[in-house]
């Protein structure tokens, strides 16, 4: 799987790469992670690419990826073209008003950064994404993803990991409750017209 | 320690110095590796270290060669620009034949270049890099893992040959994180009778110098030095071999552009081209007899490299141009794609056909 996760530098695009890094080296898997190292600054672009794979990796670029989690406009407009067919795009519809334009990948949408204020975890739609992507493109327990915080999360800020939990449970569950009341709207729509 | 931890390739390096037994790091920060000068900040002092961020990478060198003269395991870090800076320090620590660790975590070049990652200071750091006769042992890591083992590897060889050793990465290894298993080390305990640590009145002073005034005593130590480059020539030289047992085509890369060589030759084979690999670990010693061996198999050869044909001469010379030489490349910080190193294979295997 490879993944590519791009926002604004600030909005913790490398921390959620490596989450979901240490979530791989967990599941014994081997991993990558790569990031964009240029001059950047808080508000400037930054991107890291991530790969989990069970065989050994070649190249950790990833030019054209499964998962697109993008956290702002001008990534969601610079990598969706590169998204493989059959692949996901996940994105901060707080941030992104515009919907993707593809039609052949898998779209998710989650207003992650009001998600996180309406939480009081300013910050942390980062984590509410992840709570998305693990919901559906990997599958981790209660005691992994506390692990794999406990893993990542340098030491002084090992109070922080409680809202982390929080913040990724928000993400798992929205997008969950979001997809299954769309499932059930499509199957209300669907009905009748079979019907007609 | 017990599983691998996931590490950045500059600071997998860092711990596994640590772990060798270097206690004397000295430097200077610069992309894209200053992950190397920050751990070790933080780590020297755990282990009774030092860690001193000299006032230039000149500074730091030259602090090296005095921790070296006193054969303590001591080393430095830096990017292309300040391994060219560190170039006078490269040909005294040679010329006094001090065991010394140098790290080039390769950026574009040349001048200040840019930030990215590069391959093109093959040629400084396999001839030398500095005034005079003199080689280095030059270790290129293609992981995380090989950032750690390598440099574990390196402060030995430094040791054993007197020689500096210098670890080539580039942008790309420096920054990856990947999972690391950082083994216990068992460093080779080399006596170092020549080492300046005070006579206590028992025994003849020592000196380290590399100035010599007497011609034929000066020529004396160049041949001596080099009997002992050929000594580590024989024993030392380091590869890879991926695909090679029935291939046609040999692509010959290392460090990042090897990952990358990889991948291509992967989906090369599922597209039925009989491509492989040899990847240099060790670049100087240069593995020349393993791609002599290679010409009498292969139809031809691709130097898949992140400069403009500097390895492709130590193949061409390697095989005595007995086969074609191809470059693939990009320069400038661009990193090839396997899709573009595929490409190349598949054009290769069209023009031979």
């Amino acid at each position: 799987m490879r993944i590519l996760i791009a926002g604004f530098g600030g909005q913790g695009v490398l921390f959620l790469g490596k989450l979901i890094a240490h979530a791989g080296v967990l599941l014994g898997k081997h991993v990558t992670w790569l990031p964009s190292y240029g001059p950047e600054m808080r508000g400037g672009t930054a991107n890291c690419a991530v790969i989990l794979s069970d065989e050994p990796i070649g190249s950790p670029m990833v030019s054209e990826p499964d998962v697109l989690i993008a956290m702002n406009l001008p990534s969601l407009t610079a990598y969706q073209p590169r998204v493989q067919t059959g692949g996901e795009i996940l994105y901060d519809a707080s941030l992104i008003r515009e919907a993707p334009e593809r039609e052949d990948v898998r779209l998710r949408a989650l207003p992650a950064t009001k998600l996180a204020s309406d939480a009081g975890l300013e910050g942390l739609a980062n984590m509410i994404l992840l709570g998305a992507f693990l919901s559906d493109c990997l599958p981790l327990n209660e005691t992994e993803i506390l692990h794999t915080l406990e893993q990542t999360v340098p030491r002084h800020k090992a109070h922080l990991i409680e809202a982390n939990r929080h913040a990724i449970a928000i993400g798992k569950q929205t997008i969950e409750q979001t997809e299954q009341e769309l499932h059930s709207e499509t199957k209300r729509i669907s009905h009748p017209r079979k019907v007609g | 320690m017990t599983g691998p931890i996931l590490m950045k390739g500059n600071e997998a390096l860092a711990e596994a110095a640590v772990q060798a037994g270097c206690r004397y790091y000295f430097g200077y920060p610069i992309t894209p590796q200053t992950e190397i000068g920050a751990y070790l900040a933080k780590r020297m002092p755990e282990v009774g270290g030092v860690f001193l961020q000299a006032e230039s990478e000149v500074a730091a060198i030259h602090m090296l060669y005095g921790a070296s003269c006193a054969g303590k395991r001591a080393m430095t870090s830096s990017s292309s620009p300040g391994v060219s800076l560190k170039s006078e320090g490269l040909s005294y620590l040679a010329g006094s034949d001090l065991p010394a660790l140098v790290v080039n975590v390769q950026r574009a070049g040349p001048g200040l270049g840019g930030i990215q990652p590069s391959q093109s200071d093959y040629m400084q750091a396999t001839r030398g890099g500095g005034h005079g006769d003199f080689r280095n042992i030059v270790l290129a890591p293609a992981s995380a893992q090989e950032m750690a083992t390598l440099t574990m590897r390196g402060f030995d060889l430094a040791d054993k040959y007197r020689m500096t050793a210098m670890i080539l990465a580039d942008g790309t290894v420096g920054q990856m994180m990947e999972p690391v298993l950082l083994e216990p080390a068992q460093p080779l305990n080399i006596e170092k009778p020549w080492a300046l640590t005070g006579t206590q009145g028992k025994r003849e002073k020592n000196i380290v110098t590399s100035l010599y005034l007497s011609p034929a005593e000066l020529e004396g130590k160049n041949l001596s030095r080099f009997a002992r480059y050929a000594l580590a020539e024989q024993n030392e030289t380091d590869f890879e071999a991926f695909c090679m047992d029935d291939a046609e085509i040999c692509l010959v890369a290392y460090g990042i552009s090897a990952r990358v060589s990889r991948s291509a030759v992967s989906a090369a084979r599922e597209k039925g081209i009989r491509a492989g690999m040899i990847r240099p670990i060790t670049l100087w010693p240069f593995p020349t007899e393993a791609l002599r061996q290679a010409a009498k198999q292969v139809k031809q050869f691709l130097s898949v490299e992140l400069s403009m044909g500097q390895m492709l001469t130590d193949i061409e010379l390697a095989v005595r141009c007995a086969r074609p030489v191809t470059l693939v490349s990009h320069v400038g910080g661009v990193i090839l794609t396997p899709e573009e190193v595929l490409h190349a294979i598949d054009h290769a295997v069209e023009v031979s056909a």
